[in-house]
């Protein structure tokens, strides 16, 4: 998993049918201390998250071990929003 | 398998209800004798591991096989504890 900031979403009307009801967020990856990289993802948001939000990243066919995503095209999914992050150095 | 070093935890009580219980970890990858890589990630941790560990962990689809339930989507699953090392 990584640790990325929701930095916006995409809309589209107009896709695969087993797409459809998902919210896709714009994610920025980090490093896990709070540094920001330049690599982005477009993930299925599973947690209601919001812009703004540090949230933790599956990506990968892991992403589709989930009962909303199971069998279906997807290989980034948002499984949770960070509270705190503890570093020992 | 690869193999890492434990450097901290990341909470988040809002999260997908099958990764309830688990907690996650932040490893510090290791490679050839036991230098890091550079790499970080998070894992879910299985075994109870705690900071300064150095653990193996599954990574992709086969993490999930690691877990008590399959349908959980974890792309890093901690799975034992390096005790020695040659």
């Amino acid at each position: 998993m990584f640790i990325g900031k929701v930095v916006g979403s995409v809309w589209a009307t107009r896709k695969e049918e087993r797409l459809k009801g998902f919210k896709f967020l714009i994610v920025q990856h980090y490093e896990v201390d709070g540094t920001p990289l330049r690599d982005h993802h477009i993930c299925v948001d599973l947690v209601d998250a919001g812009v703004g939000d540090m949230v933790l990243v599956v990506r990968g066919s892991s992403a589709r071990q989930t009962e909303k995503t199971k069998e279906k095209p997807v290989d980034a999914i948002i499984v949770g929003v960070v509270d705190r992050i503890d570093l020992e150095k | 398998m690869r193999i890492g070093k434990v450097i901290g935890s990341v909470h988040a009580t809002r999260k997908v209800q099958s990764l309830t219980g688990y907690r996650l970890l932040i490893l510090e990858v290791l490679g050839k004798g036991l230098k890091p890589t550079g790499e970080k990630l998070i894992a879910v941790d299985t075994i109870d591991a705690g900071p300064g560990d150095v653990v193996y962990f599954v990574e992709a689809r086969d993490a999930t096989l690691a877990l008590k339930h399959e349908l959980t989507p974890s792309d890093a699953t901690i799975v034992g504890l390096v005790e020695d090392f040659e």
